[in-house]
């Protein structure tokens, strides 16, 4: 069931990281919302700020040195930035829950799988000790484990990467929360064990309803979970829409030059298409369009002004100049881009 | 592209010593490598794709002696590799170079770019001082650098020029085969792209063979002319790499490019979700290493390990479905359907 009901929604989010060489934009003034039941992806490279987003969310910027200096993220209607510590405590885990990259690093070696699954429910107070384990079990059983009821005694080191995977997703869910962020969830696993993983992630999404904001940096990952899609781009949302619309007919120059560069394993191109210059360091483009530098069909505005995103269809949008209906100029460039 | 074939691998096996007990003694083996042959041609990319712990970069560091085999002849220009004592393998290594996966790792942080990539001339004492500065500066240029990021250190520049430096230590010596073990794996989509087309680039300009091994099968499909699948240490697939995506044999294959997420929302195909996870490769499963995963398991696949041979020209499975034993066992057994990755 999906409804219009936003469950997260992020206006004008910005947080910086203040360095020895001074303050450093990560996530500079970016909106973006998920609505109920639906899953959402922040696909962009390296250091565009899409992990910082996610942790923004989470109130897990490390502070010092980072900091959200503006805008608001709302869950549930609840304001988020300025919430306390303790009521942090209570919503994380409980109405969002995150999982990451590397499930090795992120499930406690010393304790038991049974004895970490239940810690999230009863620091929820979800219920008592028996109850608790009763649930975990179930947990344990709906992500696909075999034999659950042992496996509440293995240590973490006892399982492969993709159990340990499962068992993160499991300790997320333990809860119900109504987003669930994942952040890179399959990177570090092999292909036939991410196809398990996103398919019990779809599974989930539709089965216990729950949002999920999917980050990833892998734009087949994106095209086979998610229903929207976020662009990022030097900590600045470069392009928004559906999945389908977004891989059909890119828009912003960087959407598409970067669905180019991926080598298709349906056909064998002679060459592959690839964007110009490196990804920049957060904080080093004060001035213009942030990927001007590297865009073929950037002129002068690109390079002064900061563009803003402009609605070329319904729920569709694009940072980009050459969407301004008052560039008279461009019109030859955007047929190009469109093309 | 000649047909002479510059490297041949016979029934290459590696397999490393568990070591336990109180006097370290050895109490198992890890197969990385159990028998695995193959040939590249001159001019041509070879792409080794597998998952974790299937051993291919054991196999390709196998080839250099980084890692010294277990058993298994390995044939450069019909030059017995593993017989070479250490000073002439070394000499050996000026026509064999390898590219890693780790830009940040594989350079010396301490030394600048120019003394990376002098060092090669220098091993092998090719040269006067002079010409070594010449030559570095030449190649920077090549793999699309300046000449005066010469005197930098590795930390200035970003993953993907530091792979382009990688990239330029290897074609120091004028080798003729280069071996890349991941060369984009750790780079951004955008900057990987441009890894590529320069590989591609450099191929052409100094008629180089590649043996790139890869987990990702869309790289693996663009650069390679054949493409070799491993799975548990043994090879279970090899052929061109366009029959190898249009008409996969092998059912691990299949399942394989099955699994790859394709960058397009309306692109519906047919999943084959294996179950399970990779065996341990030091208590590998009886038989085919497949079968505990695989959809058309017999009773044959559990015995007897299937060798990999040539089902059609050009094209060499290791699977019994395609073998007499296996097609007489399992005469009711449907066959994969082929061709279904169109």
């Amino acid at each position: 069931m999906k409804t219009q009901e936003k469950v997260l929604d992020v206006k004008g989010l910005r947080v910086s990281f203040f360095t020895d060489e001074g303050e450093v934009p990560a996530v500079d003034d970016i909106d973006f919302y998920v609505r109920e039941g639906e899953v959402l992806g922040i696909v962009g490279e390296s250091g565009c700020g899409k992990s910082v987003t996610s942790l923004s969310v989470m109130g897990l910027i490390p502070n010092p040195p980072g900091k959200i200096i503006g805008g608001e993220i709302k869950l549930n209607g609840e304001e988020l930035t300025t919430a306390s510590e303790k009521r942090m405590r209570q919503i994380r885990g409980n109405e969002v829950a995150m999982i990451f990259q590397e499930p090795m690093t992120s499930l406690n070696p010393l304790f038991t799988i049974g004895s970490q699954l239940m810690d999230a429910m009863l620091i929820h107070k979800m219920g008592n000790k028996k109850q608790a384990k009763q649930r975990s079990i179930e947990m344990l059983k709906l992500v696909g484990l075999p034999r659950a009821e042992e496996m509440m005694s293995d240590y973490p080191h006892q399982l492969s990467g993709g159990m340990r995977q499962r068992v993160m997703i499991a300790m997320a869910m333990v809860c119900n929360p109504r987003l669930l962020i994942a952040d890179e969830p399959t990177t570090a696993l092999d292909v036939t064990i991410q196809a398990q993983i996103l398919k019990l992630m779809r599974d989930l999404n539709e089965k216990m309803n729950t949002a999920i904001m999917m980050i990833t940096h892998d734009l087949g990952v994106v095209a086979e979970t998610c229903e929207r899609i976020v662009v990022m781009y030097a900590g600045k949302v470069v392009e928004t829409g559906p999945a389908v619309e977004i891989f059909k007919d890119p828009q912003h120059p960087y959407t598409r030059g970067l669905i180019q560069s991926v080598p298709d394993m349906r056909y064998k191109k002679q060459r592959l298409y690839s964007i110009p210059g490196n990804v920049p360091k957060p904080g080093s483009i004060k001035q213009g369009c942030r990927f001007a530098d590297r865009c073929e069909f950037a002129f002068d505005r690109c390079r002064q002004e900061d563009p803003p995103l402009y609605k070329t269809a319904e729920g569709h949008s694009t940072r980009c100049f050459l969407f301004d209906e008052k560039e008279e100029t461009v019109h030859d460039n955007r047929n190009t881009v469109k093309s | 592209m000649t047909t002479e074939t510059l490297l041949r691998v016979e029934n290459l096996k590696k397999h490393f010593p568990i070591r336990g007990g109180v006097l370290g003694k050895e109490i198992g083996s890890v197969k990385a490598v159990e028998g695995v042959s193959f040939e590249v041609k001159k001019g041509e990319t070879l792409g080794i794709v597998g998952e974790s712990g299937c051993g291919k970069s054991t196999t390709g560091r196998m080839l250099l002696r980084l890692i010294e085999p277990t058993d298994g002849k390995i044939y450069f220009e019909d030059q017995d590799v593993t017989e070479l004592s250490t000073s002439d393998m070394r000499k050996l290594r000026r026509d064999m170079q390898m590219v890693f996966q780790d830009p940040f790792a594989s350079l010396n942080p301490r030394h600048t770019v120019e003394k990376i990539l002098e060092e090669p001339l220098k091993v092998h004492g090719i040269g006067t001082p002079k010409e070594r500065k010449q030559k570095v500066r030449e190649l920077l240029e090549i793999v699309g650098l300046s000449s005066y990021h010469a005197k930098r250190y590795p930390h200035q520049f970003s993953g993907g020029q530091r792979q382009r430096i990688g990239i330029a230590r290897a074609l120091m010596t004028q080798p003729k085969l280069i071996i890349a073990d991941e060369p984009v794996s750790a780079l951004d989509v955008s900057i990987q792209a441009q890894v590529l087309n320069l590989m591609q680039d450099l191929q052409k300009e100094f008629q180089l063979t590649y043996i790139v091994i890869a987990h990702d099968l869309g790289v693996v499909r663009h650069i390679s002319d054949r493409v070799g699948v491993m799975y548990l240490g043994r090879m279970a697939e090899l052929t061109e790499s366009e029959k190898m995506y249009d008409k996969p044999l092998h059912p691990y294959t299949q399942a394989l490019l099955s699994a790859v997420p394709i960058p397009d929302p309306l692109y519906e195909k047919d999943s084959i979700v294996l179950e399970g996870d990779i065996p341990s490769p030091s208590n590998p499963p009886s038989g085919c290493a497949f079968h505990t995963r695989c959809p058309y398991k017999m009773d044959v696949c559990t015995q007897k390990v299937p060798e990999l041979r040539e089902h059609e020209p050009g094209h060499y499975v290791a699977c019994h479905l395609y073998t007499e034993e296996g097609s007489a066992a399992g005469q009711n057994k449907q066959l994969p359907e082929e061709g279904k990755h169109e």
